[in-house]
């Protein structure tokens, strides 16, 4: 039971890394799957919003419906229903792939880390993303998900789930230094 | 944006200018209907009347628009085509969020387009558009050129009018992004007279969060509050529509042109029948997990060997007792088909319905015939009613265009005043007694919404007529100050006067926080001043015999109870806007 109530609590801390760059000792967390944030029930999907806008909120500090990592649309008209534009967690990511400064880079498990502070606000993240899941605000600041789940719980239909990366990969037990500070 | 002042765009439709205006009034005013009464003031002319193209169409937001679940709704005043008098009406969708991310307080919409033109507008972005190739077409196929037209999907709302708005009828609607309206009092008549068949917000700029660490956190417990109790369940289950069967049982729903208040077919328009057959989805508006607009479909054979299409139509309490109840149409798909006609003009269905239930038991006395009417109206003949409502749009002969200027306009022409089911404008679906008739026909918006009469008549049997009008003017205050912030009036359980404090000083509106008593006191008021400075008379508000006829649950009304409420609630209205605003 300590064991699953330690786990739980280091999960916790792993989800709520945002904007923080600290330490971690993840010996604990050795063998956890990594996670990534995945919409699977869009169908049920109302359009509030509530989602993006917990993001915004909650990973940004922002107040908007774009930036956030995951944005609600509709295709053509409210009657053709909602999609999410957020990241499918390529592995390898395109974008990270043509980002120059590192400010994005692979994230094990799909998807990636993003480093605010080392983008030069080129772009070209956002014109290498396949599924526009990259928004770029007037100044070209990338918001991106960074699958850290925190919408998830603010969707009152059940539409978003994190799942474990469908590579398998799991957290190794080495100390290492958390650096997505997106904020 | 958290600012001290209003930030409010201009536009004029004669010059396709705007202007960005600051004007303060934060602390007094608040914003939604205490900015728009405020807006009327500068920009309205209270002796000309509702069509002159100087007076302003007013679009407001509130100061937590965006920041907090349910502060979805944007409120729209103008001069109404109803009654040529100031007016609100309330509609939610996304335009709310939308001119919270296009960065405005308010638009305010003067002048008059040489050809009919529609309004493009974002935080970086203004245009006045020709679209004369829209004149003339329905709400659905007009939304399908504007979403092609403007970019944006899913962050911007799209208000048109249809035909209806086009000729000017007074029973209107402004359609909010397909499922919501700006419904009551000709508001899409009053846009119409100004050229105007849309108005396209872009939401496309965003803002710091509030510093205060009490945000997030308020945050997440009004959410939780809003999602995890039962005080919302109503409206996401069944939605309004639950409301059907409820007041049936009472004997308070609306039959036939309120002939009856109960009966038997009620099983076939119920909100569980709906659910059941009809309902394919919820959505919602923008900012707002609750979901309740309920989304049926209308299914039609339009070709041999089975070739089908199919509508999606929202439906309500209202919609459904205006198309079903009250016009004596008992199957849920027929309400849905009549609907659906009368979202395609661009009409408000709650007066749409009444009109045509006033006209069926005016053609069957023999007031009207078919020569008038152009087809014969029964109750039940929805068929009927679907053609009908296509006239009433269009404004087809000269009596579907008295009808389109209101139900009593048309029966002081025809005969039948004392049927017309009137109280200010087309009932609302509330056969509930003396306190809802006497909210309804005087309150400022003439909606079941100003205050909760129909609520009342249900809670208590009380006679004392002082102590109803006390609660009157108080509701009327507090709802005042939730359409000034601007929420969803679902909402106004959770959203206590102490929890709207806490919410406006997390986002920084420090003063405005500790002043809700007086400053909802003052915004009551100066509404009420703007709208009797347009020619509004309590006293000379009448009330149809047909409301004398009502029988419900408790008996039959209470004559002398239900004339001295109404004198004494007049009088508190005088009384209210007599008093001086204290600063």
């Amino acid at each position: 039971m300590t064991y699953y109530i330690l786990v739980h609590l280091l999960y916790l801390v792993q989800q709520a890394r945002v904007c923080y760059i600290i330490k971690l000792n993840y010996e604990l967390l050795k063998g956890i799957p990594v996670e990534i944030l995945t919409a699977p029930r869009m169908e049920r999907c109302i359009g509030c919003h509530s989602c993006s806008l917990a993001c915004a909120r909650l990973v940004h500090k922002r107040l908007s419906w774009d930036e956030a990592g995951i944005r609600i649309h509709t295709s053509g008209g409210l009657s053709t229903g909602f999609e999410a534009k957020t990241c499918l967690a390529c592995n390898p990511a395109p974008c990270a792939a043509v980002c120059p400064t590192g400010a994005f880079s692979q994230r094990k498990g799909g998807g990636v880390v993003v480093r605010k502070r080392l983008c030069i606000r080129c772009g070209e993240c956002a014109k290498a993303c396949p599924v526009d899941a990259v928004y770029l605000d007037p100044s070209q600041e990338p918001f991106v998900c960074i699958h850290c789940g925190r919408c998830v719980s603010f969707c009152p239909h059940d539409c978003l789930e994190m799942v474990a990366s469908p590579g398998g990969q799991v957290n190794e037990g080495v100390e290492k230094e958390v650096k997505n500070d997106t904020g | 944006m958290i600012r001290d002042n209003f930030k409010v765009l201009v536009i004029d439709l004669s010059t396709r200018k705007g202007d960005v205006v600051k004007m303060e009034g934060r602390n007094t005013e608040a914003g939604g209907s205490g900015l728009a009464a405020k807006l009327f003031q500068k920009y309205g002319h209270t002796d000309k009347p509702w069509d002159d193209p100087l007076q302003p169409l007013i679009f407001t937001i509130g100061p937590l628009t965006g920041y907090f679940p349910l502060m979805s709704k944007t409120v729209y005043a103008f001069k109404s085509p109803y009654h040529n008098q100031y007016t609100e009406s309330h509609a939610g969708g996304r335009s709310a969020l939308s001119l919270r991310f296009a960065d405005y307080d308010g638009i305010v919409i003067t002048g008059k387009a040489s050809s009919p033109s529609c309004i493009y507008v974002g935080s970086r972005h203004l245009e006045v558009k020709d679209v004369h190739y829209l004149w003339g077409t329905d709400i659905q196929t007009s939304g399908k050129v504007l979403r092609k037209m403007f970019k944006g999907a899913g962050h911007r709302s799209i208000l048109r009018i249809g035909p209806a708005g086009e000729n000017r009828s007074a029973m209107a609607c402004v359609n909010v992004d397909t499922y919501r309206h700006f419904g009551r009092l000709g508001g899409g008549g009053a846009m119409g007279a100004k050229n105007l068949k849309a108005v396209v917000i872009q939401g496309d700029v965003s803002f710091a969060s509030p510093p205060d660490k009490r945000y997030p956190k308020l945050f997440q417990e009004v959410y939780k509050l809003l999602t995890s109790t039962e005080m919302m369940s109503k409206y996401h289950n069944l939605g309004t529509a639950g409301n059907v069967a409820v007041l049936n049982d009472l004997k308070a729903l609306p039959w036939r042109n309120l002939k009856q208040t109960s009966d038997a077919e009620v099983t076939g328009i119920t909100g569980e029948k709906f659910a059941e057959d009809a309902l394919l989805r919820n959505v919602a508006c923008s900012g707002c997990p609750v979901g309740c607009i309920h989304i049926g479909f209308v299914r039609e054979k339009f070709m041999e060997e089975n070739h089908y299409l199919y509508r999606q139509v929202s439906y309500d309490h209202e919609p459904i007792f205006a198309t079903g109840s009250m016009l004596g149409v008992t199957s849920n798909f027929d309400v849905l088909g009549i609907i659906d006609a009368v979202e395609k003009m661009g009409l408000d269905v709650m007066s749409a319905g009444g009109a045509l239930a006033w006209a069926t038991e005016a053609f069957e006395k023999g007031m009207i015939t078919e020569s008038d009417t152009l087809i014969p109206l029964a109750f039940g003949d929805s068929e009927a009613y679907k053609v009908a409502v296509r006239h009433l749009g269009m404004g087809t002969n000269e009596f579907y265009r008295a009808l389109g200027l209101g139900t009593l306009q048309a029966a002081k022409r025809y005969g039948g005043e004392d049927f017309a089911c009137v109280l200010g404008q087309e009932m609302a679906g509330y056969a509930t007694g003396e306190v809802f008739f006497t909210s309804q026909s005087l309150g400022f918006r003439h909606s079941h919404l100003d205050a909760a009469g129909y609520s009342y008549d249900q809670r208590k049997n009380e006679r004392d007529t002082g102590k109803v009008v006390e609660f009157l003017i108080r509701d009327e205050q507090e709802r005042v100050f939730l359409t000034s912030m601007v929420a969803c009036l679902f909402a106004r359980g959770v959203y206590t006067k102490e929890l709207l404090a806490e919410c406006l000083r997390s986002v920084g509106y420090v003063e405005l926080a500790g002043n809700i008593e007086s400053v909802s006191n003052n915004i009551q008021k100066l509404r009420w001043q703007v709208r009797l400075k347009t020619g509004f008379d309590p006293s000379k508000v009448r009330i149809p015999k047909r409301f004398y006829e009502v029988k419900n649950w408790h008996g039959p009304i209470d004559k002398d109870f239900f004339d001295e409420l109404r004198r004494r609630y007049q009088e508190a209205i005088l009384r209210l806007a007599q008093e001086d605003i204290i600063p």
